[in-house]
């Protein structure tokens, strides 16, 4: 079954053609990358489908329903998450609140409930602080839950965007360049982590990657973007022997391979 | 075990506040008492502010506005007809206003639900715009506020202001009030809802990914923050019992964002503490606006000389303490014992 499409998006800023008439259908259980040279257009294809940007031109659909045009915060409620390529936490917060405020858009109680302090906050609050703190320890994190969230490393950090994505209960996860900045120690890590959460919460991945081991290793389909059009995809062993893609990575007198 | 103590300490610090306030009636000076209510008005006030500066992250100038608003709104409904009458020389009060005189409490419930309605309104243009633009749209929104004031002779009575007011204020009023918006304000902060406007504040983009609907927390912070303030300026109306246009001008603003930027933007107790230090510090400052002599220079008083030593001062925290007294950290018992630990160990250490 389609949980996702995107038919022919296509955004324009100003005189440059961003993204080109970009197509794209998830069905349930997919690990789809999308991959390209620098300035192809691929977090502007994450852009259009959360809502950050409202394609110039195309139609967005998630489980059946239209969510063109919607805002960020409604696309999110509706179950799609997604990380950050630059990594945008809220680095002053406590690393189990970063956790918890994905948790605030299914609160029941009230404004007024919350500084009552009423039974069902109480429950409500106690609920979000349990199931942050499982999620931080499937991403073992549960030993910070009380430092900044600024002050993890570079790789804890990546992780913690990753739970906090989780705790939005998303059906479609996108991630946006996860592995940027890791050692091959913690890439490989990284591939376990996503495989893992994707059986275990009934996830669809769509990832940027620019690591090819990532790409290469974890994921069952390819589209491969250049100056914002879709120049190939296919499964991993079809995009490596593409010879536009490695023209696209490589340039004219491609080389053996991109791997 | 730790939260017990700190509930009892605290319990304990609210009934010593009680204790002092009953004392102080009875023994202090009006001066004094004057001072300390003047305290708790600006503690609501540096508080209210703070939320939708500090907690929630959004940079605006319109407190002014605000405690204006609050003010003409509770000091009309007080103010008896007659007194309605003798005031508006000029042009008569408009009807159903001089007619009625209600109650104090009433009349201070109307001014937070007249200026958190006004917030309310005022959120839905101003929160279209982000960072500096949000800073000017909200300073012109202030001197709208007290421009209007200023020309509508029928409502406002123009520059001449409303005299006579009944000075209602007494402690009782401005700390019971102060308690009660700290606490609404604290809880508010240290809830999910709490959370939610401090992530708009870390980063607004990751916030909304979330699924956190950015403009409806800004609203409630705003609104939250308008009805405070609205109460105070009603206190502060039945405090100096004559107010005028000319209360209400952007120093008023200037000297909260100080208050609030000194004791550090996004700490509910550090406003508190600052504005303690603010209304003490001004009146221990008004030597410096007095004539007096250097040597063999003569120095003449010069009103307003306070304000040249705050606007330092404050230069002086942007330079060398950038977060404040408090930063965004909150006063905590464990905090103040491990303090005092800390100083009792340095002193053995030394002796």
């Amino acid at each position: 079954m389609t949980l996702f499409s995107a038919e022919h998006l296509t955004m324009i800023f100003g005189g440059l053609t961003a993204v080109d008439d970009f197509s794209i259908e998830l069905k349930g259980e997919d690990l789809v990358g999308l991959i390209g040279p620098n300035g192809a257009g691929k977090t502007t294809v994450f852009n259009m489908m959360t809502g950050n940007f409202k394609p110039t031109r195309g139609k967005i659909f998630f489980q059946r329903e239209e969510t063109t045009g919607l805002k960020p915060n409604a696309i999110n409620r509706r179950g799609i998450a997604r990380t950050f390529q630059s990594i945008r936490l809220f680095q002053d917060l406590p690393v189990i609140e970063n956790v918890m405020i994905s948790y605030h858009g299914r609160l029941h109680s009230s404004f007024i409930g919350a500084v009552l302090r009423t039974p069902l906050y109480h429950r409500e609050e106690k609920a979000m602080t349990d199931e942050a703190m499982t999620l931080l320890q499937r991403v073992r994190l549960a030993d910070f839950a009380s430092e900044r969230a600024g002050a993890l490393s570079y790789g804890q950090q990546r992780r913690l965007e990753i739970a906090r994505a989780l705790a939005t209960h998303p059906k479609l996860l996108l991630l946006d360049e996860p592995a940027a900045g890791m050692n091959p120690q913690e890439t490989q890590e990284l591939m376990d982590l996503i495989l893992k959460i994707k059986e275990d919460f009934n996830l669809t991945v769509l990832l940027i990657e620019h690591d090819m081991r990532v790409v290469m290793g974890i994921c069952q389909r390819i589209k491969v973007l250049d100056y914002g059009a879709t120049i190939a995809e296919g499964t991993p062993k079809e995009i490596q022997s593409n010879p536009q893609v490695i023209t696209a990575y490589l340039g004219e007198a491609g080389g053996k391979g991109i791997a | 075990m730790h939260q017990t103590r700190d509930q009892i300490l605290t319990s304990l610090s609210i009934v010593g506040l009680f204790v002092f306030l009953c004392w102080a009636k009875e023994n202090a000076t009006e001066y004094q008492v004057r001072l300390l209510n003047n305290c708790a008005i600006f503690i609501t006030l540096a508080v209210s502010y703070n939320l939708i500066n500090g907690i929630c992250g959004q940079f605006s100038l319109e407190p002014n506005a605000f405690v204006a608003i609050g003010a003409y709104t509770s000091a009309l409904l007080t103010m008896s007809p007659a007194e309605k009458q003798a005031s508006f020389i000029i042009e008569p009060l408009i009807w159903p206003l001089n007619m009625i005189s209600v109650p104090f409490w009433f009349s201070l419930i109307a001014a937070g639900l007249v200026t958190g309605f006004f917030a309310f309104l005022m959120g839905f243009p101003v929160f279209r715009v982000r960072g500096d633009y949000l800073a000017i749209v909200t300073l012109g929104f202030g001197e709208v506020v007290r421009v209007v004031a200023n020309n509508l002779q029928s409502i406002t009575n123009g520059p001449l202001g409303l005299k006579g007011l009944v000075p209602h204020t007494n402690l009782w009023w401005s700390f019971g009030l102060m308690m009660i918006a700290l606490c609404f304000i604290w809880r508010l902060t240290n809830s999910s809802f709490g959370r939610a406007m401090k992530a708009i504040r870390e980063d607004e983009v990751a916030a909304e990914a979330m699924g956190i609907r950015s403009f409806r927390y800004k609203m409630m912070a705003f609104t939250v923050s308008g009805f405070f303030e609205g109460i105070a300026g009603g206190l502060l109306a039945h405090l100096i019992t004559t107010i005028s246009p000319v209360l209400f001008t952007f120093f008023l603003t200037f000297n909260l964002l100080i208050i609030i930027v000194v004791g550090g933007l996004g700490s509910i107790t550090g406003s508190v503490i600052s504005s303690v230090l603010f209304v003490f510090g001004s009146e221990a400052l008004r030597a410096v606006e007095e004539p007096f002599s250097l040597g063999s220079l003569q120095i003449p008083g010069i009103p307003g000389m306070r304000m040249v030593i705050f606007a330092i001062i404050l230069v002086g925290v942007m330079i060398f303490a950038r977060r404040g007294i408090m930063g965004r950290r909150e006063f905590s018992w464990q905090g103040l014992i491990d303090l005092f630990q800390r100083a009792g160990g340095r002193l053995r250490r030394d002796g």
